[in-house]
């Protein structure tokens, strides 16, 4: 057999279960005191909110003690997340540095940094961006040409990233850049992985807005921009080493397959309690669909708590889990009974609302974090086919 | 967790006797007596039977886990069928026959009675019921239910045949008088449906593991255009997808046998995670066989080859307790009745 993928059922344990409760007591509490309101998406950008949540314990769940973490485990970080999903909490100040950029800093920071810079992501104070995408470098993210070049105690940053988003928000990036060329045997050699401090003098970050007519997109130009020699994130010219480790922690979460939940919901409420049997169909199927997934993600972050590393079973979960969130809002929109000039007059229009944000937003959703082509790619040679 | 010494003693069994031409003279009309009699004599078929009744009394998941062996080798024998006979009777506290069993009814609106010792009534589709040696039968008894054991010898068989070429047959009781019968409570034709979609969804979840190693290692055997059709990006992609509906459908069949194992066959809980794995793993069994036969060609769609095996049975199953469309509304049903604020809740409720 060339893999055997595994995702073994998972019970949540009762701490897990407990924490549920306390994250949904105190989100519907947040709701009720307007402080965020019930909608689509992760909602504004909302600093005021990560502050609450790190004060709570709930970012960097699982991280050390002694960097500001809490040392709980992947499953209970998974509940956590999967509850803010569902509430769509305005979690866009830390969800990156609670997911990728702390771990990576975790990983193969230098202790002054996890020291310095930890800390305050738990405590919700800091943003984070990602720096990967560039002009002319996009699913092929080791052909990144943006350079940092040696200069006394640190590095010349030149170049730009593209597609960053949150940057305007940001504290911080982590960049890859480019210090060598790649060589003849290693086309992925020659990038390294920089903590930047996005107020550098030289770093100027232009808005890109989105087909939504949101700005979250930003075009992020570096201009002879210095980053200290402290602030380099694992070896120089071995990024390619760390960026797959990456890649399994970011692949199989909730937010994988909860983006377009809220066209459900409102599809559910829309029909009431007595929908005909097309109706109830449509719903069973979907909700079946979702449910799975959920089973599946979970299953991989019981892996991950367990120190394994299931790269390729992460990469499954998110084709299946985009390609089905992708695919809801059409199914929602042609299930639906219609409304027109005899309907009873609607309490609001949530459902309009939330089909149109789902709709607006399904492309992005098989392209950012790896293409679906990319996936298809890693899970084909999971399968020993390349 | 299932016990790993079960599941080898099954897959052992399968490599040494299921053999494509048992398979194939099984759908000719050959019952596999050197398979069943090995199955027979590991105690496998009774496995959710205790002691006390007659059987191997290991775990519910004991029984999944073989079923999910039995699906992946396209087993042509009762085994799944015999489980749950033996479950059903051991649920009125009758003890299991030795031999092959079947079970009657397979629909919920089954017609079945029991009155003045006598069974009345026919039940369709049961399978494999000309090769049973006993029909263990959920029947009802004026207002109450009664699972009642028949020799088959007593009731009148009229064959049929499933797409997949396994028996699927017409059984009428006709006055029947069963060996053994006894009053349940709490069980009704929907549940014993609901534990018949979990089996096959466990069975669906094997031959998927099944068409996958088989369509990954054709890809890599096939050279076409000068190289293994393996290396091409769209038999990739293809591959990558199927893979992804095998696992889905094992963890979707996964959680209604936990769920199974966990709360018995009632309650609303389980009733959803049946609802789920018999729709994911019916939609899977749909995808996952066209494209293992896209990556077979025509040499997967003769009959000499062995893809059709899993692939019939998968067209099968899929409809057998309930296809997706009847699961899907039913899932649909309940959560309506719960209403939008508390899908969610209804989601995380399991764990």
């Amino acid at each position: 057999m060339p893999y055997n993928f595994h995702f073994d059922p998972v019970e949540l344990p009762p701490e897990a279960q407990e924490l549920r409760r306390e994250v949904r007591a105190f989100l519907e509490a947040e709701i009720a005191a307007g402080n965020f309101g019930a909608g689509s998406g992760k909602g504004p950008f909302n600093k005021d909110f990560a502050r609450k949540v790190g004060e709570r314990g709930w970012i960097g769940m699982t991280w050390p003690k002694k960097y500001g973490g809490h040392e709980r485990s992947h499953l209970e970080r998974y509940v956590v997340i999967e509850e803010m999903l569902a509430y769509h909490a305005p979690t866009r100040s830390y969800s990156t540095a609670d997911r990728q950029s702390g771990p990576m800093i975790l990983r193969y920071g230098k202790e002054s940094v996890k020291q310095a810079i930890l800390p305050r992501i738990a405590s919700g104070e800091l943003c984070f961006c990602i720096g990967l995408s560039e002009p002319n470098s996009g699913s092929d993210v080791f052909a990144a040409s943006t350079r940092a070049t040696k200069t006394d105690g640190g590095w010349l940053v030149n170049g730009r990233k593209i597609w960053t988003s949150n940057a305007h928000n940001s504290d911080y990036m982590i960049a890859l850049l480019r210090t060598s060329p790649p060589t003849k045997e290693n086309r992925r050699h020659g990038l390294t992985q920089f903590l930047i401090a996005l107020k550098t003098p030289g770093i100027t970050t232009r808005p890109i807005i989105n087909l939504t007519g949101a700005h979250d997109f930003n075009e992020v130009v570096f201009d002879d921009a210095f980053v200290p020699d402290e602030h380099l994130i694992g070896e120089v010219d071995m990024a390619w080493k760390q960026a797959s480790d990456e890649l399994a922690y970011e692949r199989s979460g909730p937010d994988r397959w909860l983006e377009t939940f809220s066209a459900l919901v409102e599809l559910v409420r829309r029909a009431g309690p007595e929908p005909d049997e097309r109706l109830a169909e449509g719903i069973g199927r979907e909700v079946a669909h979702l449910a799975t997934l959920r089973r599946m993600s979970l299953s991989v972050a019981g892996m991950l708590q367990a120190g394994k590393t299931p790269a390729v079973e992460a990469a499954a979960v998110k084709d299946l889990g985009t390609n089905w969130e992708q695919a809801l809002p059409d199914k929602v929109r042609l299930l639906a009974p219609q409304e027109g000039d005899s309907a009873p007059p609607s309490n609001d229009d949530r459902f309009e609302e939330a089909l149109r944000y789902t709709t607006l937003i399904a492309p992005k959703l098989t392209i950012q974090g790896g293409t679906r082509e990319v996936l298809r790619g890693i899970i084909a040679r999971g399968l020993g086919l390349r | 967790m299932p016990d790993t010494i079960i599941a080898d003693t099954a897959t052992r069994i399968f490599q040494d006797l299921c053999e494509p031409q048992t398979i194939n003279a099984a759908e000719a009309g050959t019952w596999p007596a050197a398979l069943w009699d090995a199955l027979e004599e590991s105690g496998l078929p009774l496995t959710w039977v205790s002691d006390e009744f007659g059987g191997a009394g290991a775990e519910m998941l004991d029984g999944f886990a073989v079923a999910r062996i039995a699906g992946r080798f396209a087993a042509p024998v009762p085994l799944a069928e015999t489980l749950l006979a033996g479950w059903l009777l051991a649920q009125a506290g009758i003890s299991a026959p030795p031999g092959p069993m079947a079970i009657a009814p397979v629909h919920e609106d089954g017609t079945l009675a029991l009155a003045g010792g006598r069974l009345q009534g026919r039940a369709r589709h049961v399978p494999f019921a000309r090769n049973a040696r006993h029909i263990a039968v959920l029947a009802r008894q004026g207002a109450s239910m009664v699972v009642a054991l028949v020799a088959a010898d007593a009731v009148t068989v009229a064959p049929g045949k499933s797409l997949a070429g396994e028996p699927r047959d017409e059984v009428s009781f006709d006055g029947a008088a069963p060996v053994a019968a006894k009053p349940t409570a709490g069980l009704d034709f929907a549940a014993l449906v609901r534990l018949g979609a979990a089996i096959r969804a466990q069975q669906m979840a094997g031959a998927l593991d099944h068409i996958l190693d088989q369509s990954v290692q054709f890809s890599l055997d096939r050279v076409q255009f000068g190289r293994p059709i393996a290396k091409f990006q769209a038999v990739q992609h293809n591959l990558a997808t199927l893979a992804g509906e095998v696992a889905a459908a094992g963890a979707a069949a996964d959680a209604a046998a936990e769920a199974v194992a966990r709360h018995g066959i009632s309650g609303e809980q389980v009733a959803a995670e049946i609802a789920i794995a018999k729709m994911r793993a019916g939609e899977a069994a749909g995808t996952g066989a066209a494209i293992a036969h896209q990556v077979h060609g025509a040499m997967g769609f003769t009959y000499e080859h062995s893809l059709h095996h899993a692939t019939r049975r998968l067209w099968a199953w899929r409809e057998e307790f309930g296809n997706e469309a009847v699961w899907a509304a039913r899932l649909g049903r309940m959560v309506a009745a719960h209403g939008a604020d508390a899908l969610w809740p209804f989601l995380t409720a399991g764990s």
